[in-house]
């Protein structure tokens, strides 16, 4: 089992469509998590930025332009870029400092200013690029992507789009009750099915919007964490980082093929199943062990595979899972108890950082009305473009 | 004066007496098949790396799902914006013999409402865009059987 790290402090930028920099949001995240540490920026040793590609370089090159915003003090800096498993690298470079001892307390950010409409490939004419590729050959946005998942559950799950549609009535209501969200209004049913479809069977509000946000945490040592007086903080136990095994049979964005299983036989677990069962074998935990679940919920009926590949239930019986309720607030195990992307809209580098200020304040007991009643464990699982798998799981 | 017709990406598709047909490759050591074409090195992690030669696609597959596009996707994507956007569907398809599932758009007159899993498919020529010059060729998969 690998060592454990202290979450000190977590802090967000509210989510919308501000029209600043990103830097700015990054930079009133991190200034939010220092307070909620209770600790000065000049306390920190190291800092770790989740880069946006926004303006150019990636986030002109994202934690030296946070700690520039910060006020310069000298600290170490890594910058990193996974696409929305961003914020989990970010973590996870911040924990692997922490326990080998390069540094004693990090501060790790993300922020994003999203641009209106799809998102596009970066400019240029790019041939040997496969994202540029699905753009340029097929028109393959990423909701056509969520919507071959959804028909292909509907086809082979049973699935149906009143199912979709209950998980965007379940983290509407949620967002509802969570300050930091974009959009804080429930949404019935019938709101759902009256909205436009996108990418067929899906519809405008079974499908993430691009936000504004930035999020950030401050990580220690456990050793400093009680030097801190921090007695019995939120502790990170895991970081799953995997990557797909060959042959991935699972047709994922950006691709326009999966690959030929005709030489190996493929193994029978998915890459996003892998992703999570990395990260209980890390942790010695099971999903018997879950007090609450983030889910990277691009679109509705993508929450229903991350419940199966999540293992709170079997194969197929993701529906029937939120039928009984028992992914909603005071079911066995809510799920997006944040209100989920469906409530905040994706601000991708910060997005994997939010999940675990999410589980953060689940933990310590300090969710307000969306308390999940006793948290004690919390898992967050993510996927970023190309094959990045993204879990954390985070005790107390 | 005649437009030239152009393949949109080079080496993906032939349309020579044989009929229209997708390329990949296949590794000679582990046979392995590559879409779209992989002329580097095999990519299967077992396999110490063979000769990677062109290979035709099966012409024939089975839906695996397929979806549409209801609004104009952003460049590089071309469009005309002049024009009002017609939505085109989107299907991916198991290949049987090659093990693996191939994305395309569906012909022009497919929408979803024609579609299901499992639906036998076939790759056809198709035409992504047009311009003064050049017409743009790419595969489009079309329900099997039916004449365009």
């Amino acid at each position: 089992m690998t060592g454990e790290v202290a979450v000190l402090g977590a802090g967000m930028h509210p989510w919308g469509k501000w029209g600043r920099s990103f830097v700015e949001y990054g930079a009133a995240a991190a200034r939010a998590a220092l307070a909620d540490a209770g600790l000065e920026w000049r306390d920190i040793g190291s800092v770790v930025g989740a880069d946006t590609v926004r303006g150019g370089y990636p986030g002109y090159v994202a934690g030296a332009t946070f700690a520039k915003a910060l006020g310069w003090q000298g600290a170490r800096v890594a910058s990193v870029y996974a696409a929305c498993a961003s914020g989990a690298q970010a973590v996870n470079t911040a924990r692997a400092q922490i326990l080998s001892g390069l540094a004693d307390v990090v501060l790790v950010v993300g922020a994003d200013a999203a641009p209106k409409g799809f998102f596009r490939p970066a400019g240029g004419d790019r041939p040997d690029d496969p994202d540029w590729l699905r753009f340029r050959v097929l028109g393959a946005t990423n909701p056509t992507y969520f919507g071959l998942y959804a028909r292909r559950r509907m086809a082979v799950r049973g699935d149906t789009v009143e199912d979709f549609a209950q998980v965007k009535v379940k983290n509407s209501a949620l967002g509802a009750l969570n300050p930091n969200a974009r959009y804080r209004k429930r949404v019935t049913a019938e709101e759902v099915a009256a909205s436009a479809v996108v990418a067929d069977p899906l519809r405008l509000l079974d499908i993430c919007a691009t936000s504004d946000g930035g999020a950030a945490l401050v990580l220690s040592s456990m050793e400093f964490a009680r030097r801190h007086g921090a007695g019995r903080p939120v502790r990170i136990r895991a970081v799953s980082t995997v990557t797909p095994r060959y042959p991935n049979t699972v047709l994922d964005l950006p691709d326009i093929a999966t690959d030929s299983a005709v030489a190996a036989e493929p193994v029978s677990e998915t890459f996003r199943a892998s992703i999570a069962r990395a990260a209980y074998e890390e942790a010695g935990l099971g999903p018997e062990d879950l007090s609450l679940a983030e889910v990277y919920d691009l679109s509705t009926a993508l929450e229903l595979q991350w419940y199966e590949d999540l293992g709170l239930c079997g194969q197929g019986e993701g529906a029937k899972l939120l039928r009984e309720g028992a992914t909603a607030l005071g079911g066995q195990i809510p799920v997006n108890v944040s209100g989920g992307l469906a409530s905040f809209g994706e601000a991708v580098p910060a997005q994997a950082i939010a999940q675990v200020c999410e589980l953060t304040w689940q933990l310590r007991q300090e969710a307000g009305e969306r308390q999940v009643a006793g948290a004690r464990v919390g898992i967050t699982a993510n996927q970023g473009l190309f094959g990045h798998g993204s879990a954390v799981i985070a005790v107390r | 004066m005649s437009r030239t017709r152009t393949p949109v990406v080079d080496g993906w598709f032939a349309d020579d007496g044989d009929g229209f047909r997708l390329l990949g490759t296949r590794c000679a050591a582990c046979s392995s098949v590559f879409f779209p074409r992989e002329d580097a090195h095999c990519r299967n992690p077992r396999c110490p790396g063979g000769d990677l030669e062109e290979v035709p696609l099966s012409r024939h597959g089975r839906v695996w799902s397929y979806t549409d596009s209801r609004y104009r996707p952003p460049s590089p994507y071309v469009t005309d914006p002049e024009l009002p956007w017609e939505p085109y569907a989107l299907i991916a398809v198991e290949l049987e013999s090659e093990r693996m599932v191939v994305l395309g758009q569906a012909a022009p007159g497919v929408t979803v409402a024609d579609l299901t899993v499992g639906m036998e498919v076939e790759v056809v020529a198709g035409v992504l865009h047009e311009d003064a010059e050049t017409i743009w060729t790419t595969w489009h998969w079309r329900p099997a059987g039916v004449r365009a």
